[in-house]
């Protein structure tokens, strides 16, 4: 799904990278944490993935193309293909909830008919069938981050990018977040999601790959958040 | 897109419109006055003092020799009119007859001439060449030269006008980037997210660039409405019954104008626009 190949990104020539030298593989179908302290380079894994940032040297391949190398025109094409949700949820504070969910679809240019068949299946998915003709004001962030994710998934793409999706939210919330992008995950979606939430990381017992400065220090199968970064 | 986009583009493209409207003003005085000049061979009198006149008064021979010479001329002298002192008199008497000039001057004083109409005015150097300075020939005078210097002014009036509409397009381009700047910042979430879930650039840019071609519209209506006006109250209603003696633009050419004015301001709109995208809204 997702290889990085000797990856190193530089933002400028005096600092140090903000990726270096980092090679993965993502197998289709998996749920990986990336986890590290600020300024790990997490988000910036993320940014090459979708192609908001370009590599320095390496290559990115996502779903078999090189990222790096796509022509500009090309790119929605690519980002089509993925979910992102961040930890400010992002929402159009001036569209409803189903309005927001069903952006994404007039977007990609669907039909009406098919737009409103699929809005109300993915709320329904997140658990916010009832709040529709919400405004994104009137939820709680929790249900903000679920609007989120639905506006993600909503066109079912094999991949979920989630960027601190539980930075802003209380634990409890957080663990119902986590059980939604662990049922996204059980129906085939990979989900790539950067935390330093150790709570939820310790608890999932998923992939966990570990950054910091800019350098891959670990990649366990089934890891825990690790010791010394606890806060 | 704002107000102030609509009323630059209709206040330029009006600018705009009045320059062409000048210059076809020009042009069509040029084909109604180009039709009418004639050059005029003045042939000597008895109290002329230019040096062919030094044999006095031109003689029947010569004034049958030149018109002869000027019919050879065919097919560039197109007519030949012969103006004897007595017409000359009659048609001073007709130019000044509320002046006391008239009481002084008798038919003797007025040389006859021959009225030359050229097939194709330019070609004055060539009547000029054959008779300027021969004997029984006083002058030979171009009335086109007279009219030029009439045409240099409005040709400077229409440099004037479109100067001042090509500043007032710059200024609108640069109204259209500034304003296309500020609805690209006020909406960077929604466009944000827009890329995010994959829209193309197209998409994302579209709104902007219909705003820019539909605000340059309105006003582009607004100074075509502004140039009909102009035809209708101001040439057709005021300049054409008080000056009737030349041709004013026609509704033909009016016509040909209205389409230039108006896609002149959306094209420069639509370009303001898409630079200022290329550059701000960046996949």
């Amino acid at each position: 799904m997702i290889t990085f190949e000797r990856v190193t990104k530089r933002y400028d020539k005096r600092n140090r990278p903000a990726l270096q030298d980092i090679s993965l593989d993502i197998q289709p179908g998996e749920f990986v944490f990336l986890v590290g302290a600020s300024g790990s380079g997490k988000s910036t894994f993320l940014r090459l993935i979708l192609r908001e940032e370009k590599v320095t040297t390496g290559r990115v391949v996502v779903s078999g193309r090189d990222v790096g190398k796509l022509s500009r025109w090309k790119v929605p094409q690519l980002r089509r293909g993925m979910g992102a949700v961040f930890q400010d949820f992002r929402l159009l504070q001036s569209k409803t909830v189903y309005q927001n969910v069903a952006f994404t679809l007039q977007v990609l240019g669907r039909k009406n008919s098919q737009i409103e068949r699929a809005v109300p299946e993915v709320l329904d998915l997140v658990g916010l069938a009832d709040k529709m003709q919400r405004y994104p004001h009137q939820l709680s962030g929790g249900e903000q981050q679920r609007v989120a994710i639905a506006r993600a998934f909503v066109n079912r793409p094999p991949l979920l990018l989630a960027d601190e999706p539980t930075g802003n939210l209380d634990p409890a919330t957080s663990v119902g977040i986590m059980k939604l992008l662990d049922r996204i995950n059980r129906v085939g979606t990979t989900v790539l999601m950067a935390t330093h939430d150790a709570a939820i990381v310790d608890q999932m017992r998923k992939r966990v790959v570990e950054l910091d400065a800019g350098q891959m220090v670990r990649d366990e199968a089934r890891g825990v958040y690790g010791q010394d970064h606890q806060p | 897109m704002t107000f102030a986009v609509i009323i630059t583009v209709a206040v330029s493209l009006t600018l705009f419109g009045a320059g062409l409207l000048v210059r076809a003003q020009v042009d069509s005085m040029k084909d109604y006055w180009y039709d009418r000049v004639e050059v005029s061979i003045f042939l000597c009198g008895a109290s002329s003092s230019a040096p062919s006149c030094s044999l006095g008064a031109v003689t029947p021979e010569v004034r049958t020799q030149i018109e002869q010479e000027l019919t050879a001329l065919r097919p560039l002298v197109q007519e030949i009119y012969y103006e004897s002192k007595e017409e000359a008199y009659q048609r001073f008497l007709e130019q000044f007859k509320d002046s006391p000039v008239t009481q002084n001057v008798t038919p003797d004083a007025l040389p006859e001439s021959f009225r030359v109409k050229l097939s194709d005015p330019t070609k004055y150097e060539v009547i000029a060449a054959a008779f300027e300075g021969r004997p029984g020939v006083e002058q030979v005078q171009d009335q086109r030269q007279l009219l030029d210097r009439f045409f240099k002014l409005l040709n400077g009036l229409q440099v004037i006008a479109l100067s001042v509409a090509v500043a007032m397009l710059v200024v609108t381009a640069l109204l259209v980037v500034n304003t296309i700047r500020v609805a690209a910042h006020a909406r960077r979430r929604e466009v944000g997210i827009m890329r995010l879930v994959g829209a193309s650039n197209f998409m994302i840019r579209m709104p902007f660039l219909l705003e820019a071609a539909v605000s340059a519209a309105i006003g582009g209506l607004i100074a075509v409405g502004a140039i009909v006006a102009a035809k209708v109250f101001l040439i057709d209603e005021v300049l054409a019954p008080s000056y009737q003696f030349t041709a004013f633009v026609s509704w033909d050419q009016v016509i040909v104008i209205l389409p230039i004015i108006f896609f002149t301001g959306i094209v420069i709109a639509m370009i303001a626009a898409g630079l200022t995208l290329r550059r701000y809204l960046k996949v």
